[in-house]
């Protein structure tokens, strides 16, 4: 198959600076040249490229938008677009460098101390040490707030006790920053690999997600040292800012993924021959390409104008929550079409079709499901609230 | 050591070539432009380099217009310390109707006022494809020259260079300064990694109007090959090498 040419049907090119510009080919060149090659195979190992995880590092992708601590100091708009191409090549890629930078390197760098950021950072933007985040439980999803999961003050440390679930990167992390109340309030804390009494699982058999770790978090009377108390935030809106940045990633993700798939669905109705003729000749493929375009279109714009809220700072939750809703659905949605188009040739990994539909069912559901941020966007435009 | 790197935009090879209105050029609407894949070995040479001496200069030149800015500030994001950028925009057609000889003029007037231990350049660039400048500029600098470089080595100051020519490999002693041009094999050039994009911006990027210089030769028409006209079914085996005997004249 021939290199893959990013859609631009509206000429949203031109709205982006040179630089932002170049910050997405690099990585766009790079997913192409290291990415492409290996993924079909490591979705079916169900297995994550880890020997590509020094090339992200060098690439200068883990916490991009951070500054200072050897990060790449990216504006808001670059940083999505990197996490656009990365989940151009596989939503298990993005979903790595997003738990990295957003959920893990983010909340040490707002609200953790110095000898905490200079201790972690530097090297995990390199890629020399992972994070995880744990928040979810198996019973808490939607609603965090619910937690079980627990820290207990034993004069000289902490103990913390419980379990977290669907976790990216648990198995293969360094470090875990654990949600966990803390006389009823929510905090972020630093577990440790090899802390005793804390352990992993991986969650297996997945048909999402394949080439990315998701793993249990087990917590049994874990000895945590006070130090590891990222002291800069209390309650639910420790955990939540770090979600907001990762799905502010997740809705320029998103449009990499429907990218990614109209691109191969545009090849492929072009070069298929059907009662003598490329099947880009049908009216109905035709239809099915154009809401696609019209789609990722739209999706473009909305991701492009969250870069812009978010570099103003009159960026509000809502607005990430119903681009990353659009956004996974219009890609969701693609994938159907697109597979559509492919006929039983798309049910195969010769394709990449599937592996993205697959993916989107995970990206749909975490970080907030379509319906939590749809009840997040009512709440905020109708001042009620339906969550609970 | 200071090494002066000679670049180009050219369209990217993947692109869909539609002839220009005056019928002698591309028409660039709807192409990408990338730097010169060749260049590319040339860039990463010059920086590694500058990174195992632990000193010296990486410069690179093209001759462009303002566009071009955008493939010096990929070499800048990949490591050069500073960009020049001649700028043709002034001349008719924006330095179209330069060929080699006249682009080789222009950029050895300037180079002249550049320290250089070395100037790199690739083999040719993928659009004209007619690999002259380097042996020009080498001419016109009055330096020696190694073309087609498949491996480099640096030692008190002189260049042990391989090339690949029929059936063999060439090793050729070369001192310094003189001009070098790159081929594929040399290196691995790098990715322009998100912090050197961004230290990039910070690096200068000098523009110079430029003023015409003879060219030797003149490009009179550009001409897409013909398009692949449709398969023929044939019956047998003789049928077709009879065919591609009589009619495809390729036996």
């Amino acid at each position: 198959m021939s290199s893959y040419k990013a859609p631009d049907f509206y000429q949203i090119d031109d709205l982006l600076t040179e630089e932002e510009c170049m910050v997405r080919d690099s990585v766009r060149d790079w997913v192409s040249a290291e990415f492409m090659p290996v993924i079909e195979e490591h979705n079916r190992a169900a297995t994550f490229p880890a020997d590509l995880i020094p090339q992200l590092g060098e690439l200068g992708v883990l916490g991009a938008g951070l500054e200072g601590y050897g990060c790449a100091g990216l504006s808001p708009t670059s940083y999505g677009l990197i996490l656009q191409e990365l989940e151009r090549g596989d939503s298990g890629l993005r979903s790595f460098v997003s738990v990295q930078g957003s959920l893990c390197m983010f909340p040490i760098h707002a609200y953790g101390t110095e000898e905490q950021k200079q201790k972690w950072l530097p090297k995990m933007a390199k890629g020399e040490l992972i994070g995880c985040f744990g928040l979810t439980e198996a019973d808490f999803g939607s609603n965090p707030g619910g937690m079980l999961t627990r820290l207990d003050d034993a004069g000289d440390h902490y103990v913390l006790n419980g379990s977290k679930y669907w976790i990216t990167n648990g198995c293969v992390a360094d470090v875990a920053i654990v949600s966990a109340k803390l006389d009823g309030v929510v905090r972020l804390i630093l577990v440790e690999k090899g802390t005793p009494g804390y352990s992993t699982n991986t969650i297996k058999n997945k048909f999402s997600l394949r080439a990315s770790v998701t793993s249990e978090l087990v917590f049994e009377d874990v000895k945590v040292p006070k130090a590891n108390l990222l002291p800069g935030v209390e309650g639910l809106k420790g955990p939540l800012s770090c979600l907001n940045s990762a799905r502010y990633g997740i809705a320029f993700g998103a449009v990499g993924a429907a990218m990614a798939v109209y691109d191969e669905a545009l090849r492929y109705s072009q070069n298929r021959i059907m009662f003598d003729r490329p099947i880009a000749r049908f009216q109905l493929v035709q239809n099915k390409l154009v809401w696609m375009i019209n789609e990722i279109t739209k999706g473009q714009l909305l991701a492009w104008r969250l870069g812009k809220l978010k570099e103003s700072h009159k960026l509000h939750h809502s607005h990430v929550s119903l681009a990353k809703r659009n956004n996974c659905w219009m890609a969701l949605e693609c994938c159907r079409l697109a597979r559509d188009i492919l006929g039983a040739n798309g049910i195969t990994d010769e394709y990449q079709v599937m592996r993205h539909m697959c993916n989107l069912e995970s990206v749909i559901t975490y970080e907030g499901t379509h319906d939590i941020h749809a009840l997040i966007v009512g709440r905020e435009i109708t001042g009620e609230n339906a969550i609970m | 050591m200071d090494i002066v790197v000679c670049v180009k935009r050219v369209p990217a090879t993947d692109s869909k070539i539609k002839v220009g209105a005056d019928g002698k050029s591309i028409d660039p609407a709807g192409i990408e432009f990338v730097l010169n894949p060749y260049d590319e070995f040339a860039v990463e040479e010059a920086i590694k380099t500058r990174e195992t001496l632990g000193s010296g200069s990486v410069t690179v030149i093209t001759l462009g217009t303002g566009d071009s800015q955008k493939e010096l500030r990929t070499c800048l994001a990949m490591g050069a310390d500073k960009a020049v950028l001649l700028d043709a925009s002034g001349l008719p057609g924006g330095g179209a109707g330069l060929d080699a000889c006249a682009t080789a003029r222009i950029v050895a007037d300037h180079v002249k006022g550049i320290p250089h231990d070395a100037v790199f350049c690739g083999r040719q660039a993928v659009d004209g494809d007619d690999s002259q400048f380097p042996s020009r500029l080498a001419a016109l600098l009055d330096l020696p020259c190694v073309t087609e470089v498949a491996k480099l080595e640096l030692s008190d100051g002189r260049y042990r260079a391989e090339r690949d020519i029929e059936g063999a490999r060439e090793v050729v002693d070369c001192p310094t300064p003189c001009v070098i041009s790159t081929n594929k094999g040399l290196n691995e050039p790098r990715y322009a990694n998100l912090k050197g994009i961004m230290a990039a911006k910070k690096k200068p990027l000098e523009t110079i109007a430029v003023s015409a210089a003879e060219p030797a030769t003149e490009t009179t028409g550009l001409e897409l090959p013909p398009e692949r006209s449709g398969g023929k079914i044939v019956d047998s085996v003789s049928d077709l090498v009879a065919a591609l005997k009589n009619e495809a004249k390729v036996l």
